[in-house]
């Protein structure tokens, strides 16, 4: 089928600002828009630059706004677009070249809540013990791949860069209700910080961004349940 | 950012084996260790694997390490090293423990336990039926491990450069001193100075045209150690999976038989019954991939084409499905619109994982012949490496078992030698190497394509050098190669900008793949009997007479050069391979 990709590009050694470039190229509805530019990149234009690996939605390389919203290019198939498809860097991050973003914030947000086990009991010979019951609570956020998505399809992200965003707080979650982990309270002081947790204003953009399903919204309210029992 | 760097320790590539590898050299207090890798940590390729690690923890059934070693050594149709495969068998339990003591979330038992499914080729006692051996979470094992693995170097503070691609690795006098490599944000040339380095980086799937592999892999240290000398250790052996998603190639889990579901071809037949009649659609990979093929030509293929075999899971439980499989799942509705609850997914088998590469010793030191003379200060562990765990064939979760094991001895042997060397002294002009590689190509005037050489590389390796081979296809490969490595010099690039060249770094690592494809098919091509994935229809037998040692291929002027080293034997003699 005959599309028009139009993509916003930007060279930061020639170009003063961004601008949109348009491609009419030929493809198949099955194409996932990562063949697209792949297309582009192979047969047009060998300068147009994007992050990209594993080209079936696990490694988080892809995120980029397309048709308007946040999603992962090789995770979206041409035949669900139509014949117009605008693509743009992901929002709220530094433009570094084309669609790629400075993605340096955003691992420091997810850094900082410290998104890591701790136990400090002397390990067990074998296994933790954990009911199946108990694994399923935070079955969801362990499925994040850190591809941005959502942090950069928050409002609130947008107008305040030093807002932990989502994706922190996701990745937050996934051990605050780990049955096996001790390291709630100093994760809790970083996410009742000024720029934490209590700066969502539950937009909902973020779960409709998440190429992982993660019903990340209603993460963040249960992160902030929790918050408020233990303060009570 | 300054551009000369010093550490004692430098471990090259950010999946399962180089977080592993960096997080047991930071272990030793005073040694220094950083991680390089061409991506960010979490976009590495071992978050793709999906089915499970193989250990004995018996968590389902019995279950003893002396099966998973005799399982691996008749997996790898007895060219598996017997000590590695021991040592492995014993060692991967308490690497999965120690997973997860740092938070891995595994599916659990209703007794809490890890839970573990069946996977092909292990089994109970030598063979007698399929055991769950497969530590799982989900289908996104893979996923998990690499995601605990880059939380705890959050917590350990681990430095990382990422986005750099590693050009050179610094011999001098023998002994490596660290690496070269090219910051894409700036498209600076940076050295690395070091004690030990450690090359962690993964396969080279992007060789063929049909492969689960992420674009990523190129077989970068694969190329260019061999340029330096380094011999390859059994690039022919190369592995098909059998269930990639129809055209595209994306992985679907061997899991997906463990629980149950089934291979048909066009007459609805459950063909692998024919093939391996004790365990069935859970035989090890390669036989499943040639009967695969077998079917196809025979005419039993599925569709217009008659080109694919169905995964038929529709009598499993929906609800199974969607809690062991959900990443599967997924992948088919997306990718080929098809519910693999409601109907069968259509698939073909996709080039997956080289069971050959970097020789090491069993502590993962890189040596240079079959006499096990090391490299002093250079390592290799994980998919790049051959130490040979897998032998001619790898068995399902053994990769992420090998990760583990291999990658945390990688990290503790490099900082015994870092902590007992002194640096050694870099040579003059030492990223002329590399510089000169980048120049040729930006100045390059040709008109080739590298993604037009690429695709004829990939192309062609598929229909010449997969799953069956010939002399025939191979002699006529070995010609294409050389043309394809004329028509390299012949590609230059669009962009001449210094940041994010992402086109010329494509450019180098087409160089590398092609290196790769020649160790492949120059190996294959001498190597006259078929063994494990190896599978050579004019020479249909294993040949132990001839044949039952390793291969190793140097680079020879602008030619090869083939020499052997011995298999390391042990309880197990060689015996026929079936299921």
């Amino acid at each position: 089928m005959r599309i028009n990709v139009k993509i916003k590009r930007f060279d930061p050694e020639a170009d003063r600002r961004p601008y949109w470039a348009e491609y009419p190229l030929d493809v198949r509805p099955t194409d996932r828009v990562l063949d697209v530019l792949n297309q582009i990149k192979w047969e047009v234009d060998g300068s147009l630059s994007y992050r990209r690996s594993c080209a079936h939605g696990i490694c988080g390389s892809d995120a980029m706004l397309i048709n308007g919203v946040n999603r992962l290019a090789c995770k979206l198939l041409v035949r669900d677009l139509g014949e117009i498809i605008a693509i743009e860097p992901i929002r709220g991050l530094t433009v570094l070249k084309d669609l790629i973003v400075d993605m340096e914030p955003f691992f420091d947000a997810y850094k900082a809540v410290l998104p890591y086990f701790v136990n400090d009991e002397p390990d067990p010979p074998r296994e933790r013990l954990q009911s199946p019951e108990d694994r399923e609570i935070f079955d969801d956020t362990t499925k994040c791949i850190l591809c941005a998505a959502c942090t950069t399809s928050c409002p609130v992200f947008w107008t305040n860069e030093r807002y932990l965003g989502p994706a922190a707080i996701v990745n937050a979650h996934r051990f605050i209700f780990d049955s096996r982990d001790q390291g709630t309270e100093a994760r809790m002081q970083v996410l009742n910080q000024a720029n934490g947790l209590w700066r969502c204003r539950t937009a909902y953009n973020c779960t409709e961004a998440c190429p992982r399903d993660i019903p990340v919204t209603r993460a963040i309210e249960e992160v902030k349940r929790e918050l408020l029992w233990r303060r009570a | 950012m300054a551009r000369a760097h010093k550490y004692d320790v430098i471990v090259v590539g950010a999946g399962g084996a180089g977080m592993m590898a960096a997080r047991y050299a930071a272990q030793n207090p005073g040694v220094s260790v950083a991680v390089i890798s061409k991506l960010y940590p979490t976009r590495s390729h071992t978050g793709a694997a999906q089915g499970g690690v193989g250990a004995a923890l018996g968590n389902v059934s019995e279950d003893h390490p002396e099966w998973h070693a005799f399982d691996t050594i008749k997996g790898g149709d007895y060219l598996t090293d017997q000590d590695v495969a021991e040592v492995f068998a014993h060692e991967v339990i308490e690497a999965v423990y120690e997973l997860e003591h740092m938070g891995l979330p595994f599916s659990r038992t209703p007794e809490g336990r890890i839970a573990q499914r069946k996977f092909g080729g292990h089994t109970r006692e030598f063979g007698k039926s399929a055991v769950e051996r497969a530590c799982y979470a989900a289908d996104r094992t893979g996923h998990m491990i690499l995601q605990t693995l880059y939380q705890q170097s959050i917590k350990d503070n681990v430095i990382f450069f990422n986005e750099f691609h590693v050009l050179d690795v610094i011999l001098e006098d023998g002994v490596a001193r660290g690496v070269i490599a090219y910051e894409l944000a700036t498209g600076e040339l940076h050295t690395f100075h070091a004690k030990a380095t450690i090359i962690a980086t993964g396969g080279n799937g992007r060789m063929f045209k049909v492969t689960s592999n992420a674009h990523a892999l190129t077989g970068d240290l694969m190329s260019i150690l061999w340029r330096r000398g380094i011999p390859m250790e059994d690039p022919e052996f190369y592995q098909f999976h059998p269930t990639g998603l129809y055209k595209i190639g994306v992985l679907l889990t061997e899991g997906a038989r463990g629980e149950g579901g089934i291979l048909r071809n066009a007459d609805g037949e459950r063909f692998m019954e024919r093939y391996a009649p004790t365990i069935k659609d859970l035989a090890p990979r390669d036989m499943v991939s040639r009967a695969m093929y077998l079917e196809i030509r025979e005419g039993r293929g599925v569709g217009p084409d008659k080109d694919y075999i169905l995964l038929d899971l529709t009598h499993i439980d929906a609800a199974i499905i969607e809690e062991r499989l959900p990443d599967i799942t997924e992948f088919a509705r997306i990718y080929l619109g098809v519910d693999p609850i409601h109907e069968p997914v259509p698939v073909q088998a996709t080039a997956h994982y080289a069971m050959g590469g970097v020789p090491t010793t069993i502590d993962t030191n890189v040596i240079t012949d079959g006499k096990d003379t090391i490299v002093p200060g250079l390592y290799a562990a994980g998919e790049v490496a051959c130490v040979s765990l897998h032998g001619a064939n790898r068995l399902g979760t053994n990769s992420l078992g090998d990760l583990i094991v291999f990658g945390r001895r990688a990290g503790v042997e490099a900082a015994k030698y870092a902590a007992s060397n002194d640096y050694g002294q870099l040579p003059a002009a030492e990223q002329d190497r590399a510089r000169e590689e980048l120049e040729r190509i930006r100045a390059a005037s040709g008109k080739e394509r590298a993604s037009h050489v690429r695709k004829h590389l990939q192309d062609t390796m598929m229909d010449n050098a997969s799953v069956f081979r010939t002399s025939e296809t191979l002699s006529s490969q070995i010609e294409i190669l050389r043309e394809i490595q004329e028509r390299f010099l012949e590609v230059s690039v669009e962009d001449t900008g210094s940041q994010f060249n992402t086109e010329l770094m494509e450019a180098v690592e087409l160089g590398y793949l092609i290196d790769n494809a020649v160790q492949l098919v120059h190996a294959a091509h001498h190597r006259r009997e078929s063994r494990g994935a190896h599978s050579r229809e004019d020479y249909k037998e294993r040949d132990d007479e001839a044949w039952l040692h390793h291969t190793l291929i140097y680079q020879d002027g602008n030619g090869v050069r083939l020499d052997t080293k011995p298999v390391t034997l042990g309880k197990y003699e060689p015996k026929p391979r079936v299921y």
